[in-house]
Formats: structure tokens, C-alpha cells, sequence
């Protein structure tokens, strides 16, 4: 198992030395050195110094989180170094520019390394005409089932046959038919003849997931990628290759068939399955939600994320979702249960009152709760969820926000540990009041018998359950697919998260009704947009001091936990 | 049909896995002494030389499946090569194969070896087997035959029994 992507800032990198090349004639310094997939410092490739030129250059096999495989062939560019004499000395123009020797072959701008003075050309004739010969030769045995193939829309076959392909096949030969719908794994299905054998794949899952699962096997034209015959490709971070996959080989047992790409709005957001907080991109259509995607991020998930992860997303859209606000069993409004359970936590004696939030919960939510919990001084805390951890991606910690729960005074370095205390409390009489967020508490010490001794049950959940069913106050809450809001990782790692559907009937984000009930309760002035909510947050939290939403950016900030 | 290690095999990899600096260098010399042993080389025979090497399966049968003498299925009792390369195909070899393959049911264009339900002859093409000369050259089993007519064909045929 390998340190690509790591789930921590890197430490500031050693200085390099910068070295001066031209891309297509612009000069630019570019470090002589850049860190690998592995993060090792190897020579920077030519590649590399036209990305930093904001140079396209096409590419199949070449992926910056992956070794350098340079088979694909679709990067060739032409180049030239400085021309040196007799005497080992550079040759100088006539108008004191140092003479260019351009070599007379192409090379693949992915493996090869830049040397001062080095000359890119990427736009010449014969450039051009190679990656026409180049898509035209990987197109030979493609069988052009773009109608009907998952990754259309997404497909550098597609895109880059706008900028070089052919209007019309030269090709008269019969094409070699492999294998289709080959089951590679549970989550993977293999269509050999899309192809390009560009072996991101392989090298992924050797590399990067450290299970070398995937070859190719057979000769020539009918390479194709396999598994060792019974070995099933199933480890936690296959559908990665689906996202690398640049054609449409791999697809997703889960996505394929179920919607074209081209309609899915993609939000920003984070995956809630573990404490990590990998980022990711929500593909939505018309309220329903379709796939995540991770998103780049270089300081938390790099560009992978884990299988269970990507497909814990169905729960969201299950019918039996809380969509109506309850009061003693009965439907009602927003208004009206507000307006009681306001009125009855104005009511309750200091220290009657219990709350259990969830650490699946955001930032703002959690600390608008740490404002209810210290006008009713409340004893509060939230529900440890732990699992296996493993080397790459996956931690121990299968809540997203522990760390939100913690900085905002909800619960303790050791979550869940006031749960006795609560349990007691209520035995004893002196809690009367019980607020839950997100838990089904039935299943974490308080049982329901103990439950019914309350006075007042008030519970806020996505799904129903024993809890939900034994509460006077049901207020059906949103799933973060649903609002926005921030989460605090492991690592200290503060990032927002955007809305990217409608939740269900009456639900609602937990942040719009904890405001009301917070300005209700406590007097403070409520914060009707998430921006103002997160920066008054900001100000209140000391480990948020000087954050403010807008600053948060893409991938988040990392604060001191 | 199942693998079955004999101690004299266990023996001959554990000593061509000592000749190199790294276990997986050894892996064709592997598959070579378990093809020389059992005359092909099944699945469970992979499983047990990826054992013998500390390496993935896969990257053993890729190489079973990149080279075609690395038989994945058990010959017949005559292995009949036809060569195909230049000299050979112009000299009449693709008509020498069909002829093998009509004569024993089998099917000429597939691809890969092809062997008859009775095990008995594998019938496939090979390339250049260093007769040009002589075109076109077959060999059955390491028995080597140059300028091959239909007729001694048949002939050969016969004399397997």
C-alpha cells in the first residue's frame, strides 16, 4: 500500500532549483524537480512543464497519481535542446539567442525529462499529424458504440476525436472482437474492445491500492485486461478505475445504463461514510441522485475515494424517509411544533434538559445545538461510531464530523462517554427532557423504556426508527446531499459541502430550524444564510477563529484540533 | 485433472528460483519446468508457482497467455506445427493446415491450438521454424518435416497411431 494519496498536508517541500524552458515559444521557469505519484522528486517531464505552461497535451496512459507507463503514445511532441559546438560550448545566434538543435524525432512528453533551455513544440504539423495517427491506430478495433457506451460525455476517445479524428474510417480490415461485459469484480464491468490498454488501471490498483489484481493478458490484438480466472477484482477502491479508465472499459456495475452523463449536475460535496471526509462530486438529476465522483484534493483524498464510500448514497432517496413534522403522533406544521417545543424549552428547569446530537451532523449545526445546550445547561454528546481503518483512505472513524462535535463543546475527547450519564439521569427523574439529533439512541444504552419516562421527547432524524417512533416531536431532517454546511475531519480539515437536491416533504436542513429555535430560546439573533451562520460560528469557535465560508475555498482549511 | 506436485518438480523450482537475485525472475524457468513435467500448464498450476515466487497470479498467467508455447490446455499425444511465416505461407501452408484440420474435424480458423476430441493430435500454426528454404516445413512433436505435400501429409497422418 503506497503514501499517494495521503490524508494530511505535506510537509513544505525542500527548495528546487527552477529551470528556464520555452512551451510553443512562451518562456517558463518550471522546478527541474517535481514529486511523482509516490511523492518521491523525479526529473520534471515535459508533460509537466506544459501543464504549468497552460499547454493541453493530450494524454491516455500519463495520470499524475500514477507511474509513468508511456504507452499510449498519444503525448508525442516534437522538441529541441540548445545546439552545442565542437568545443562543448551552446551555439549563439547571430542576434545572441542561443541556437536551438530541434531534434529530428518526436518524443512522449509524459516520460521525458525537461534539461535547461529545452524548446516544446505542440502545435507543429507533424504534432498534429502524429496524434491523428496516433487515435486513429487506438480507434482500429474500437467497435464506436458511443450510443450506447456509459462513458459518452466523458470519453477522451470523444474529445480527442474532435480535435484530431476523421470524419470517415479508413479502415476495411475486419475488426478483432474481444470480450464484453466481462464481470471483472462485483463492482466492475470490463468492455475489452473499448480499450486502450493504457494500463491505468493496472497500475492503480497495484500502486495505489496495493492489491495487484489486474494484467493483460494474451498477445497483440487480443490483449486484454483480466484477473487471474476466479480472483475477483473486489477490493475497497475499484471504482477508481472506473474514473481513471480514460475510455469506456471499466464501467460501474452501479451507474452504467442509469443516466447520461451529460444531464447529471454535479455538486460539490464531501462523502460522510468516515471520519476522512474525501471530497466529492454529487451527480444529480432532476432530485435524484445518480453517483458520487471524488473530487481532487490534494490535502484530504487525492483523486481516489473508497467503494463503500461512493455507493453509501441510496439511503438518501428510500421512500420510507421522514417527510412530515409530528407532534404526539399527528401531522403539523413547522410553525406550530416549533413554537412548542420553543416554548417548553423556555420552560424547563436548568439541567432538566438532555441533548444527544450526531456527529454525522455539520459544523453549524452542531455549534447552533452548543447554544441551546448553554442557555438550558444541558449535558450533551453524540454517538462514536468506529470500524476498520486501513492504509489508504478508510479510517476508524465512521462519523464524519467527530472533530465538529468536539470544537463545538457537544461532546467530550472520548465521544459518548456522558451516555450513562444521561441514562441515569433520565432513571432518576431529573432529566425530563430529551433532545436527539440523528441517532436512534434505542440502540446506544437508552432503552425504551427509559425513554418513555420523559416529558418531552424531541427527535430529528432522516430515517425512520425505534427512537423516532417513541418521540412527541418528529422533525424530518435533511441528509448533507441536501443542504449545505461543513464538516471538520480527522485531520482538522474544515470543508463545506453544497446542496445538490430537494430533501423529501416537509424535511428540512437541521441549521434552519435550530436558528429559529436557538433565536426563540435564547434570545440570540438567528442566521438565515449559512455564510453569515458559518462566520458567526468562526468568531465563537476558537479552533474556527479566522475562517470565514467564502475562504474555505474548494478543498478547505486545516485548523488545530 | 489435478495438479499434483511431485517432489522431484518442488525440487527442480526451488533450485531455479535460487539462480536469481529475485524470486520473480525465475517465473518463466518456472513454467517452463512445470510444462516439461505435465506437458501444460493448468490454473492450479499457476496458483502453486505464484506460491513458489510470492507473486499475484496474474502476473504468471499473463505471461502463460502471452507466449503460445506455454500450453493453457493439454496437448494432444501428436502436436502437429505448421509454419506460417513468409516463405512457408507463400509455399502452400495455409493449405497444408486446412488439409490437417479436414482430415481430423478440426476447425481451421479458429484461433490458437486446436485439439480433437480424442486428445489425440493438436493441429496449429507456428512461426518461422529455420527452413525457408524448403517451404512448406511442418514438425510433429520434435520430429521436423520440409517441403510437405498433401500426399506425404496423409502419409504422416498414417504413421500416427
Amino acid at each position: 500500500m503506497s503514501t499517494a494519496a495521503t490524508t494530511e498536508t505535506k510537509p513544505a517541500a525542500p527548495v528546487i532549483e527552477k529551470i528556464k524552458v520555452k512551451v510553443d515559444g512562451r518562456e517558463i521557469e518550471v522546478p527541474r524537480l517535481t514529486a511523482d505519484w509516490s511523492g518521491k522528486l523525479t526529473p520534471t517531464t515535459m508533460i509537466q512543464a506544459c501543464e504549468q505552461a497552460k499547454t493541453d497535451v493530450p494524454h491516455y496512459c500519463w495520470h499524475p497519481q500514477l507511474p509513468v507507463a508511456g504507452n499510449c503514445r498519444m503525448c508525442l511532441v516534437e522538441f529541441g535542446t540548445p545546439a552545442m559546438g565542437p568545443d562543448r560550448k551552446p551555439v549563439i545566434n547571430p542576434d545572441g539567442t542561443a541556437k536551438i538543435a530541434k531534434s529530428p524525432r518526436p518524443a512522449i512528453a509524459c516520460a521525458t525529462p525537461i534539461s535547461p533551455g529545452m524548446e516544446i513544440y505542440t502545435t507543429t504539423p507533424a504534432v498534429k499529424q502524429m496524434r491523428e495517427g496516433v487515435l486513429e491506430s487506438l480507434l482500429i478495433n474500437h467497435p464506436l458504440d458511443c450510443p450506447i457506451c456509459d462513458q459518452a460525455g466523458e470519453c477522451k476517445l470523444q474529445e480527442y476525436s474532435v480535435d484530431y479524428g476523421q470524419s470517415a474510417s479508413r479502415f476495411v480490415e475486419a475488426k478483432v472482437h474481444k470480450p464484453k461485459a466481462v464481470d471483472l469484480g462485483p463492482r466492475i464491468m470490463l468492455d475489452a474492445e473499448r480499450c486502450v490498454l493504457c494500463t491505468r488501471c493496472i497500475r492503480f490498483t497495484r500502486d495505489i491500492a496495493g492489491d495487484d489484481k489486474l494484467g493483460i493478458i494474451n498477445r497483440g490484438s487480443y490483449n486484454t485486461i483480466a484477473t487471474f480466472p476466479g480472483t475477483p477484482f473486489d477490493n475497497n477502491y475499484t471504482l477508481n478505475t472506473v474514473d481513471i479508465c480514460p475510455v469506456g472499459a471499466l464501467t460501474s456495475k452501479d451507474f452504467r445504463f442509469q443516466m447520461r452523463v451529460w444531464f447529471l449536475k454535479e455538486t460539490k460535496s464531501l462523502c460522510t461514510s468516515c471520519g476522512t471526509g474525501c471530497s466529492t462530486l454529487l451527480g444529480s438529476r432532476e432530485e435524484k441522485l445518480f453517483r458520487y465522483t471524488p473530487r481532487d484534493n490534494a490535502a484530504v483524498n487525492g483523486p481516489w475515494m473508497c467503494d463503500a464510500g461512493r455507493l453509501n448514497y441510496k439511503w438518501i432517496q428510500r421512500a420510507d424517509r421522514l417527510k412530515e413534522v409530528q407532534v404526539f403522533g399527528k401531522k403539523n406544521t413547522w410553525a406550530g411544533a416549533l413554537y412548542q417545543i420553543s416554548d417548553r424549552l423556555k420552560r424547563a428547569q436548568a439541567g432538566s434538559v438532555a441533548i444527544i446530537a450526531s456527529a454525522r451532523q455539520t459544523n453549524e449545526e452542531l455549534w447552533l445545538i452548543s447554544k441551546l445546550k448553554a442557555k438550558l445547561s444541558a449535558v450533551s454528546d453524540s454517538v462514536a461510531r468506529f470500524g476498520e481503518a486501513d492504509k489508504l483512505l478508510v479510517s476508524a472513524d465512521k462519523n464524519p464530523n467527530t472533530n465538529g462535535a468536539r470544537l463545538t463543546g457537544i461532546c467530550f475527547t472520548e465521544i459518548g462517554s456522558n451516555l450513562p450519564q444521561i441514562a441515569a439521569g433520565i432513571q432518576s427523574g431529573k432529566i425530563r427532557t430529551l433532545i436527539v439529533f440523528g441517532e436512534d439512541v434505542t440502540k446506544h444504552g437508552l432503552s425504551a423504556d427509559l425513554l418513555a419516562k420523559l416529558e418531552t421527547l424531541i427527535v430529528s432524524d432522516i430515517l425512520p426508527n425505534e427512537t423516532v417512533k417513541l418521540a412527541h416531536y418528529v422533525l424530518p431532517g435533511a441528509a448533507h446531499a441536501e443542504k449545505r454546511g461543513s464538516f471538520t475531519n480527522t485531520k482538522g480539515r474544515v470543508q463545506k459541502f453544497m446542496k445538490a437536491v430537494e430533501a423529501p416533504g416537509d424535511a428540512r436542513a437541521e441549521w434552519e430550524f435550530l436558528h429559529e429555535l436557538v433565536h426563540n430560546v435564547t434570545g440570540q439573533n438567528g442566521f438565515v444564510t449559512i455564510e453569515g451562520l458559518f462566520n458567526e460560528m468562526a468568531k465563537d469557535v476558537p479552533a474556527f477563529n479566522g475562517l470565514n465560508w467564502a475562504a474555505l475555498g474548494d478543498t478547505g482549511v486545516t485548523v488545530q484540533i | 485433472m489435478s495438479f499434483k506436485v511431485t517432489d522431484s518438480l518442488e525440487a527442480e523450482v526451488n533450485e531455479l528460483i535460487s539462480h536469481y537475485p529475485v524470486k520473480r525472475a525465475a517465473s518463466l524457468m518456472v513454467l517452463h519446468a512445470i510444462q516439461a513435467e505435465h506437458g501444460w500448464i493448468s490454473q492450479e498450476s499457476i496458483e502453486w508457482a505464484a506460491k513458489k515466487l510470492e507473486l499475484p497470479p496474474i502476473n504468471l498467467y499473463e505471461i502463460v497467455t502471452f507466449y503460445p508455447m506455454l500450453r493453457q490446455h493439454p496437448q494432444g499425444k501428436y502436436a502437429i506445427k505448421v509454419c506460417r511465416t513468409l516463405s512457408c505461407a507463400l509455399g502452400g501452408a495455409y493449405e497444408l493446415h486446412q488439409l490437417f484440420c479436414t482430415r481430423l474435424g478440426l476447425d481451421a480458423h479458429a484461433h490458437g491450438p486446436q485439439t480433437t476430441k480424442d486428445g489425440k493430435f493438436t493441429v496449429e500454426f507456428v512461426e518461422c521454424l529455420a527452413s525457408c528454404g524448403t517451404a512448406p516445413v511442418m514438425m510433429v512433436g520434435d520430429k521436423f518435416y520440409e517441403g510437405v505435400t498433401h500426399k506425404q501429409a496423409d502419409e504422416i497422418l498414417g504413421k500416427c497411431q
